[in-house]
């Protein structure tokens, strides 16, 4: 870095105190040897020698290379010693949880990858790893942070133990589920883990990534991150169409989907377009009772960012009026490069009975916080 | 406009930025080829601190598949989201007419000249045998 | 709302083959005995992506009685060009032609396609025009088919489906470009897939609604990639035409690629504009099907987040089912708007229809 700061005079901006729920913050581990505590000595060995094998060319490196280091990290967030961002609580109080006056935020770990593996045994250790590592790493020292329940939805029995076992335990708010599994989310083989996250009182949470094997676009692998980065709307578009039109939501009414790290823009148009073409094809989907716009305003939450940036920044508010503003929960994403800041993401003033559902209000109902 | 002193020229290395604090702004004084520039530390986009970003040329292509680095040392890219800012104009690359990150007039100026005043000179004592540079607010 | 007054352009329209059967006479006399002598004349290829009895694939009164709909050429010409008084209409001949995986077999039965809707259809009513169906696959064999038929003048676009084996983008379809842009015809890209991969980037969803519904979606990738990759910029005088994409997804889409093209540019660096500021330029939609807001104050809003009246353009999608009656275009366009969908639009986007 050539950047020096001489310490002429103290920083004089202040900090606003939001008092706001990030639902979307990544840990990080400071070297892939953290998780060792919580794995067992074969699950260690097998990390050290054969290690994680997605569906993808590289063994350590993303199908598509960001545009900055540490797998796309905005570049203020490295800590001292040169571990990864997102790997010194320190660092993520200063530059997160205490600047902004945090209330919660709720964990996203992309580490770990058990969703992914194709060794499932692997990946279901892994999973329970990442979870006993959030919190006692994270929840414990910190319990503004909370935990997401990572599982491998390829692994049914042990996907639904891994649920079961941290029901109950208040530092894990949500399921997080790979949204690229082997196939679309809402498939019936999926369904028992589904359930079991309704049963136990989790929502789920649907995080961009994830390697499925299958290509970014239906149309084929595409050469560039420019391309890769604007397909995980895609993803969301096609989770939404599968969980409605499956019939997850008429199997397990009280399941509860957070879409994270999507974007939101592209939901009223997938409203429209699934309503319309629903009324033509309903023969096809008996099992459907409701319009699936009913449906998606009935279980779907989105979280802000990235936040959307319309030419006119006033159609933003016309987007949020159709989602509905207790369907939205901000989030900063930190420290990944495309993160928002809570003070300058949203170029539109909000009423303020919105605001504070938008920041707060919707997320504090949502993962029961209150 | 009040005249600040915020470094010697000798502070702040050519293809390097440093970062000072003027009447209460960040301003980032980027030494490019040995002339001063500089800019405020807070980008237009999502008021990201501008001013530690990279350091690089510009990457340009008249074909896809055609590869052409330019005007290196010139271009500064933010920390979060990678916009390119010119550092001599604060110009964004993808929208130079509308979005800008604000740019401040620098000068060289000598000692003794300075010496004779008016100058805002909050932490940075000035001799006469040194060149100074001066941001004007 | 129903087609205000007559001499409209449908950019849309399905004739369909009665079975594989009607291009034997069109194949030279290689290809007539090898597809004989395989039986390949008694295989259905028609595609998957589109099954022909789906309803939204028939309209009931577009049905005849005892054939598929879109096989019967005089009701085609009654229904689809009388009954809207169109002035022309292009015809997209959606087959499993351009999904053989065997090249060269693509190549021969695209070729026998063209040739079958020259006798068929334009030969047989002026109004009628067509798009070249070509063996998408393979862009050397696209491009010779594209310089075969482009000498007559009928010919006024080229046909590809959505989704293929790479993203429409990439280098390898480049010839295919370089073909169609030397000819001034553009390339249009129907709804569908050859499903060299699952429809969507989840894997194979189950039911056809979720596949319909994920070409909207599809068509956002091939933007990206057609962008992304320097299409526009390696053939400046290209214009693609998306067909039956639903339109609405539009602005959301542009919004998302302006906003990614702004911290991720150096990956791409030959783009000169905003993506959206390319898709304004060389991008144009049909209407067909249009996936309306509830609102007017809505569709309003949608129609300036687009801003630009050229990229609209009517077709009918006969007879494929998306309205009843006339009711083609949404309610509360301007007049002005609807001019230049019926008529203006298609006669920038397609220079042949003026010659």
């Amino acid at each position: 870095m050539n950047v020096t700061v001489l310490d002429r005079q103290p920083d004089t901006e202040t900090q606003s105190q939001l008092g706001f729920v990030d639902c979307d913050v990544h840990p990080y581990t400071k070297s892939s040897a953290d998780l060792d505590p919580f794995l067992s000595e074969r699950w260690r060995e097998h990390r050290r020698t054969i290690g994680a094998r997605s569906r993808s060319p590289f063994s350590n490196a993303p199908n598509y290379p960001r545009m900055s280091p540490g797998t796309g990290m905005r570049m203020d967030s490295w800590p001292e010693d040169g571990s990864h961002p997102g790997s010194d609580l320190g660092l993520m109080r200063a530059q997160l949880l205490d600047a902004f006056g945090v209330a919660y935020g709720m964990m996203m770990p992309l580490l770990g990858r058990g969703g992914d593996e194709r060794n499932v045994e692997f990946g279901a250790a892994l999973c329970a790893a990442a979870n006993d590592w959030q919190a006692a790493a994270w929840c414990d020292p910190e319990p503004r942070l909370k935990a997401s329940v990572q599982i491998t939805t390829e692994y049914t029995e042990a996907a639904i133990k891994e649920i079961e076992k941290r029901a109950g335990d208040r530092r894990f708010t949500q399921v997080m589920i790979p949204p690229r599994g082997l196939e679309p989310l809402g498939r019936r083989r999926y369904w028992p883990i589904l359930e079991a996250c309704a049963a136990n009182g989790f929502p789920i949470a649907l995080h961009l990534g994830g390697t499925s094997g299958h290509p970014s676009t239906g149309g084929g692998w595409p050469s560039f991150y420019h391309e890769e980065h604007p397909s995980y709307p895609q993803s969301k578009e096609a989770l939404v169409t599968s969980l409605v039109i499956e019939g997850v939501f008429e199997h397990i009414p009280s399941l509860r989907v957070v879409l994270v790290e999507g974007g939101f823009a592209w939901l009223p148009s997938l409203s429209w377009r699934l309503d319309k073409h629903y009324k033509r094809l309903r023969a096809e989907v008996p099992h459907l009772k409701q319009l699936p716009s009913e449906y998606i305003r009935d279980h779907i939450w989105v979280s802000t960012q990235p936040i959307e940036e319309p030419e006119r920044p006033q159609d933003l508010l016309a987007t949020f009026e159709w989602i509905g503003w207790d369907r939205i929960m901000f989030s900063t994403d930190y420290p990944h490069w495309d993160q928002d800041d809570p003070r300058y993401a949203i170029k539109v003033p909000i009423p303020e009975v919105e605001r504070q559902k938008l920041f707060r209000g919707n997320a504090m109902a949502f993962y029961g916080l209150d | 406009m009040p005249r600040h002193v915020v470094a010697s020229v000798d502070e702040i290395a050519p293809g390097t930025c440093t970062i000072v604090s003027v009447a209460g702004r960040e301003i980032g004084v980027f030494n490019v080829n040995r002339a001063f520039y500089a800019l405020i530390n807070r980008c237009p986009h999502e008021g990201a601190p501008l001013c530690r970003g990279r350091i690089l040329g510009r990457f340009e292509s008249d074909h896809p598949g055609e590869y052409r680095l330019t005007r290196q040392g010139e271009m500064l890219r933010c920390p979060w989201h990678g916009w390119e800012f010119d550092i001599k104009t604060g110009q964004s690359w993808c929208h130079p007419d509308s979005v800008k990150a604000r740019t401040y007039q620098v000068t060289v100026v000598d000692g003794e000249t300075l010496a004779k005043g008016p100058f805002v000179a909050e932490t940075v004592s000035v001799t006469v045998e040194r060149n100074y540079i001066v941001v004007e607010l | 709302m129903a087609v205000p007054a007559a001499g409209a352009i449908d950019c849309d329209i399905h004739p369909a083959l009665p079975g594989t059967h009607v291009l034997v006479p069109f194949l030279d006399e290689y290809w007539r005995a090898h597809v004989l002598m395989r039986g390949l004349d008694r295989d259905d290829y028609g595609l998957a992506a589109v099954p022909a009895n789906a309803p939204i694939n028939v309209r009931p009164d577009w049905n005849p009685a005892k054939a598929n709909a879109g096989t019967d050429p005089d009701l085609l010409r009654q229904q689809a060009l009388d009954g809207f008084k169109t002035r022309f209409a292009i015809c997209n001949v959606l087959h499993g032609a351009q999904a053989i995986l065997s090249e060269d077999l693509s190549a021969a039965f695209c070729r026998a396609i063209n040739d079958w809707v020259v006798a068929e259809y334009l030969d047989r009513d002026p109004r009628l025009r067509a798009s070249i169906v070509v063996p998408m696959h393979s862009a050397e064999l696209a491009a010779k088919e594209i310089e075969r038929k482009a000498e007559d003048e009928r010919f006024v676009q080229v046909l590809v489906l959505e989704m293929g084996e790479l993203p429409l983008g990439r280098r390898q379809h480049w010839p295919i470009y370089r073909a169609a842009e030397r000819h001034d015809l553009p390339i249009g890209i129907h709804a569908g897939s050859s499903f060299r991969h699952p429809p969507t980037n989840l894997g194979w969803p189950t039911y056809y609604l979720e596949d319909y519904v994920s070409w909207s979606t599809g068509f956002a990738g091939v933007l990206n990639s057609l962008i992304s990759e320097g299409v526009f910029v390696e053939f400046p005088r290209l214009k693609v035409v998306l067909m039956e994409s639903g339109v609405t997804w539009l602005p959301a889409w542009m919004w998302r690629a302006n906003k990614t093209w702004r911290g991720i540019r150096a990956e791409v660096p030959w783009l000169e504009k905003s993506p959206a500021d390319y898709a304004r330029e060389h991008v144009r939609l049909t209407v067909q099907p249009f996936d309306g807001p509830p609102r007017a104050d809505q569709l309003q809003r949608l129609l300036e987040e687009i801003d630009c009246d050229e990229m609209l353009l009517f077709a009918t999608d006969y007879p494929h089912w998306h309205y009843d009656g006339a009711d083609a275009l949404p309610d509360g366009l301007s007049a002005d708007l609807t001019r230049k969908i019926l008529v203006d639009n298609a006669l920038k986007t397609y220079p042949r229809l003026s010659s």
